[in-house]
């Protein structure tokens, strides 16, 4: 076996260290994927197009001169109206309907927001240049972009703020009794229509924060979404819904994963491989139920 | 009966005469045929089995890159083929470009139904949205990962064999108009014939209640995979079609398209109405005009009004147009109504 990773073991601990801080941002998308399965029982196949748009967000800051970094407030702020907009307009007559309808109609809205961000920015591959520099690491032999650093810094304050914010507030209160019983948060008094829009609104947020660290770090383009929804679906269901340090862990190993994916088989299978392991987490899962005669569900 | 007969007769001879009635648009008539098989064939599992499929467009995409494969492996060294361009260098007689072709499809047929067989069992035991998300990071996999395959043309694609200099400037479009309508005869007396058996029954029985279904004596796993194989077989034969249709075959943009056609397909079926015979051949009509005129009239803006149909026909059609006029007309459907009851409910509603 000739393999770069073998041959120069520095290579390892590049590829598990960007694999790390690659899979915190991984984690708190899907957090938020979790916070809207959970609450809403819907699966939002658009999750990864509201991540780039709150890329493009960032991007454009950077464009007329303002510093990306700025775009982790900015972005979230825009993209939780985005997300209450797109609750009022499809998700809210999907809620109560079959997950099958919500996949295709979310399936449409992410089509939708691949082809309208195609035509507002362009199909090139762009990043908001964030000028961190980097870190050398082990006689620079380890090159570690600060902006890496930056982006998991920043998702994990996010991913704890939020944490207190749903133990803490009103709201968050809200959020967790509709997740256990709707009916019964309803006849006690919750607005749950309210509760929805907001648990909309603050996953698209953690995308547009998500979104606006990966055009500061990696590279966004219209067409990257259906990956990161993939992700974030995997991370879910590996981690389990309302299992948080399950989404953190399981997101970091995704990362790492997906970096040594990229040195061990290359580049061009790197989003191959992440889809082929979903199907092959998913068939384990199935075999390992149907031992009890379960089954996902 | 014989009414039936009189219409069945009736659309074949519509079939078989279109193209000469229609000369300008065999290419459109071809894609239509294609369209209905793999609507219908979608039906299979969305409709009657209840399995929300995105992975068919696997066995599609399968059965494009299988058949080009085989036309040109056949006569001519595969590797160089893809790398030159392939038409400059090697030139198809046309016996070699029919055999190939009958070859191609018979194994663009074959091979899937057999992929079908050997991972059904892993996928079906997958159930509701699990079944629909795995599926399809199936075909977006298959996508990448043939899009990283340097024999069959990697992320420059596969020009497949052009048609002969034979016939005259017709025979390649009547040619393919002809296949194509031939795969659709044959899905459809195939798919009939297996909605007037017990099978159907037993995969309305999966979609109804998989539990009691099983608990009835019923191996529910074992039709839903001859359900999928029955599926995979006609979408690679579809597949097969299509690609020497097109000419040219890329794995995420023409092959392994989850994005257009794998939703396509889903997408027909419900507008029609999944779960009838009928459902997504209307579907696929329909669908194939109206999309036809929004790629003519509104370049550019397509996927954008294709994400729009996709929210609306799902959010306010879900039972599609068979659904519609069912709810309408339950007589025509052989439903008997108690009108006391259903002013009842109507009430209750």
């Amino acid at each position: 076996m000739d393999f770069l990773v073998f041959q120069v073991p520095m290579l390892t601990v590049q590829a598990l260290l960007d694999g790390l801080l690659l899979g915190i941002l991984f984690a708190l998308i899907a957090y938020g994927m979790a916070l809207q399965w959970g609450v809403m029982n819907i699966i939002n196949i658009a999750q990864g197009d509201l991540v780039i748009l709150g890329g493009y967000i960032a991007y454009f800051m950077y464009l007329y001169g303002i510093h990306p970094g700025w775009g982790v407030i900015v972005s979230p702020i825009i993209m939780y109206f985005v997300g209450i907009g797109i609750y009022k307009l499809v998700i809210n007559k999907v809620v109560d309907r079959d997950l099958f309808i919500s996949i295709l109609a979310t399936f449409g809205i992410s089509i939708l927001f691949m082809q309208l961000m195609n035509f507002a920015f362009g199909a090139d591959v762009v990043l908001a240049n964030s000028g961190y520099g980097t870190t050398m690491l082990f006689e620079n032999s380890v090159t570690l972009p600060n902006s890496k650093i930056f982006s998991a810094i920043v998702s994990i304050v996010f991913a704890i703020g939020l944490v207190v914010y749903m133990k803490r507030s009103k709201l968050g209160r809200a959020i967790r009794a509709t997740a256990q019983n709707a009916r019964a948060a309803k006849i006690l008094g919750v607005d749950t229509e309210k509760v929805y829009a907001a648990t909309f609104g603050i996953n698209a947020a953690l995308c547009g924060v998500a979104g606006a660290l990966i055009s500061i770090t990696f590279t966004i383009h219209p067409y990257m979404g259906l990956p990161y929804t993939i992700r974030s679906f995997m991370i879910v269901i590996v981690a389990g819904l309302g299992n948080l340090p399950g989404v953190a862990l399981s997101g970091m190993g995704l990362g790492i994963f997906e970096e040594f994916a990229d040195y061990i088989l290359g580049t061009e299978f790197r989003i191959g491989s992440v889809f082929l392991l979903l199907v092959l987490i998913l068939v384990y899962r199935r075999f390992k139920l149907s031992r009890k005669r379960e089954y996902l569900k | 009966m014989n009414k039936n007969l009189i219409l069945y007769l009736g659309i074949l001879i519509l079939g078989l005469t279109a193209p000469f009635i229609f000369p300008a648009f065999k290419v459109q008539l071809s894609i239509l045929c294609i369209l209905i098989v793999l609507a219908t064939t979608w039906n299979i599992q969305g409709g009657e089995m209840g399995y929300n499929t995105f992975g068919n467009i696997l066995f599609y995409g399968l059965g494009m890159y299988l058949c080009a494969s085989v036309q040109v492996g056949m006569f001519f060294p595969l590797a160089e083929w893809t790398e030159s361009g392939g038409e400059k260098t090697f030139v198809h007689s046309p016996t070699q470009f029919f055999q190939g072709m009958a070859a191609g499809l018979i194994v663009a047929a074959v091979v899937p139904t057999i992929v079908a067989g050997l991972i059904g069992y892993s996928i079906l035991g997958l159930r509701g949205h699990y079944f629909a998300i795995c599926t399809l990071g199936l075909g977006v996999a298959a996508g990448e990962i043939s899009g990283g395959i340097e024999i069959i043309g990697a992320g420059q694609g596969f020009t497949t064999p052009p048609f002969p200099n034979v016939g005259g400037l017709e025979a390649r479009g009547e040619f393919f108009y002809f296949l194509s309508f031939f795969a659709l005869v044959l899905t459809f007396i195939t798919v009939r014939a297996i909605y007037s058996t017990r099978f159907k029954l037993i995969l309305n029985a999966i979609r109804d209640n998989e539990d009691k279904a099983e608990a009835m004596g019923i191996q529910t796993m074992k039709y839903k995979i001859i359900g999928w194989m029955v599926s995979a077989f006609f979408c690679g034969l579809a597949g097969g079609i299509m690609g020497g249709l097109v000419g040219y075959i890329d794995s995420t943009d023409v092959a392994f398209d989850g994005r257009e056609m794998g939703v396509f397909m889903v997408l027909m079926a419900i507008l029609g109405g999944k779960g009838t015979l009928w459902g997504p051949i209307i579907g696929a009509t329909i669908f194939h005009i109206f999309k036809e005129g929004f790629w003519t009239f509104f370049l550019g803006w397509q996927y954008v009004a294709l994400g729009v149909l996709i929210v609306v026909i799902v959010i306010y059609f879900p039972e599609g147009l068979m659904g519609w006029l069912r709810e309408k007309y339950p007589e025509r459907f052989g439903e008997v109504v108690d009108e006391a009851d259903r002013k009842a409910q109507v009430e209750l509603k």
